[in-house]
């Protein structure tokens, strides 16, 4: 199936001669949640802006729905719903008349009904004739989601939707994003936290300095979380792992001081007993043992200074 | 929806969302220009026009009638359509127009459309406020509604311009109380230019509103400074250089994009 979205060759340098994004290729999956993970300043909403048309880009081609951004521009945005990353809103509008403009200057007729469906989803039926500026920070962020949704978008960008919100909030937009993704809406959403890319999306992507530099599907990803490392410090150095345990796949560290095991946590069976046994019969003695489990944060980490 | 049609939705969308904004400011929008209006008359047309000679047979008070119109009309019409886009662009709702299907066209035309409603309406209100103080008649009423359409549109469109120029609110109030109140106090509101000595009456026919205010008047009494068709002329041609200068800026993002 084609990728709703299809980023070839992007880049941006901004007038100030800043490279906010060197030649990224990307693509979305129709329907999927895609996270795009990275610090402050790595070029996440320079990406989102190019493709929603707020920014123009230096090189590159975007394809939405397989429209081109820029040649067939209507057609490309028709479909896209943008939720920035700042609280913008018109302060003396009231919430009804915000989210139907919005829906009209999407192109789309007007239609009430699909309005009110848009506001009781976002629990701003109750919300509808206040001005803007009266609702607190939280209200304000689903005004603006609401304002995205108003046209039917098929493709839903999110940027840093739950920067600065709640816990009960984020809650909610997760459910949210998930009835939408299930409504069969694409949603791209940026974040620098971690355990939001682990708990929404389907897809992780991590950014830096303007590159894609990692692209895989959670289930992937989190398989490799699930890895664990058992390490037994050994009371004697051991120059190769012996015969007897060449089954179990082990390394030596520290100068052959150190035999570490790799297993799922989440497999059936984690083989440690069986390892155990068998450097007992081995004669293989060991002071201290401990485990330990990389994170997606340590593999973030661990890309990002790799980039660096 | 296709390239090739038009996102009517959009440009209705975007009128109704600006005139909603003059029905929630009446104040601002509609009483005060009516109030500076009236001073002028009380000031200009009671008090000193009582003194003052005829000129071509209208009495002061009336002479100055379509030069005050003038005044308010280019004064309000840049004011409102700089004001329009200049605010998204300050508070960062402006994203959302240029994330939408709207060509640009279709936005100027929706914002500078509500911006030249709301100063007609204006015109038509000061001029119905001027029947009170003085008598009046318009000899060519259709001509002067032209007039008043056109002038505020492309004053309309020279305040978006301006709108998308100003990075922030002193260069908004910059060229219309630099530029634009000069040379419409300068341009013949309040006298005719054929009052000034030959070389200052060379130099003002440089100024493009005393083309505006000129034809203006020839609705009303039938005189005028310049020829009518030389006066239409000169508004058509500031007109489509203003609608060439925003081309510009939305084919290159000045100012809206980086």
């Amino acid at each position: 199936m084609q990728p709703i979205i299809q980023i070839s060759g992007l880049s941006k340098t901004y007038a100030s001669g800043f490279q906010a994004l060197k030649s990224v290729t990307l693509d979305i999956r129709r329907g999927e949640i895609f996270a795009l993970l990275g610090p402050n300043g790595a070029g996440k909403t320079t990406l989102i802006s190019i493709v929603c048309g707020i920014v123009n880009p230096s090189t590159g081609k975007v394809l939405a729905d397989g429209h081109d951004i820029i040649r067939d521009y209507r057609a490309a945005r028709s479909r896209i719903g943008l939720v920035p990353q700042e609280l913008t809103t018109d302060a003396f509008e009231t919430v009804w008349a915000t989210v139907s403009f919005s829906r009209g200057l999407f192109g789309k007729p007007k239609n009430p009904e699909i309005v009110e469906q848009v506001l009781r989803d976002l629990s701003l039926w109750d919300k509808r004739d206040n001005k803007i500026m009266t609702l607190s920070g939280g209200m304000k962020r689903r005004v603006l989601i609401a304002k995205a949704l108003a046209h039917e978008p098929q493709i839903l960008f999110l940027d840093e939707p739950t920067a600065g919100v709640d816990v009960e909030l984020r809650q909610d937009m997760w459910k949210l994003v998930r009835r939408l993704r299930d409504s069969g809406v694409t949603i791209i959403l940026t974040t620098h936290y971690i355990e939001e890319a682990e708990e929404m999306a389907d897809r992780v992507g991590v950014i830096s300095k303007g590159e894609i530099i990692l692209v895989e599907d959670k289930a992937e990803l989190m398989r490799k979380l699930g890895q664990k490392q058992l390490t037994l410090h050994l009371q004697a150095p051991l120059a190769e792992v012996p015969e007897a345990l060449a089954g179990h796949g082990l390394t030596l560290r520290a100068d052959g001081t150190e035999l570490v095991y790799s297993y799922d946590t989440k497999a059936e069976r984690t083989g440690i007993t069986a390892l155990l046994s068998d450097l007992g019969a081995a004669g293989i003695r060991f002071n201290d043992l401990q485990t330990s489990q990389s994170s997606l944060e340590d593999i973030f980490v661990g890309l990002l200074r790799a980039n660096a | 929806m296709s390239a090739a049609t038009m996102n009517l939705h959009a440009i209705k969308a975007i009128y109704l969302f600006e005139m909603a904004r003059t029905w929630r400011t009446p104040l601002q929008s509609i009483l005060s220009p009516v109030i500076s209006t009236s001073l002028y008359f009380v000031v200009f047309g009671a008090a000193i026009g009582s003194r003052m000679q005829a000129i071509d047979g209208v009495p002061y008070g009336a002479f100055i009638v379509p030069g005050l119109i003038m005044l308010s009309l280019l004064t309000q019409s840049i004011a409102n359509a700089s004001f329009a886009i200049y605010f998204p662009k300050f508070t960062g709702t402006i994203f959302e127009l240029l994330s939408a299907p709207v060509a640009w066209w279709e936005a100027v035309f929706a914002y500078v459309a509500a911006a030249a409603t709301k100063s007609v309406m204006l015109g038509l209100i000061i001029l119905v406020t001027a029947f009170l103080f003085v008598p009046l008649k318009i000899e060519h009423p259709l001509w002067m509604l032209l007039f008043l359409v056109l002038t505020a549109t492309t004053f309309s469109l020279f305040g978006f311009i301006i709108g998308v120029w100003a990075d922030g609110f002193e260069k908004l109030q910059v060229v219309p109380l630099l530029i634009v109140t000069p040379l419409a106090f300068l341009g013949g509101s309040f006298y005719s230019i054929d009052m000034l000595p030959p070389f200052w009456r060379a130099v003002t026919l440089f100024n493009p509103v005393v083309y505006l205010i000129s034809g203006f008047r020839w609705s009303f009494f039938g005189f005028a400074d310049v020829g009518i068709a030389v006066s239409l002329t000169m508004t058509l041609v500031f007109l489509c250089a203003c609608i060439a200068v925003i081309a510009w800026i939305f084919k290159t993002g000045y100012r809206l994009k980086n």
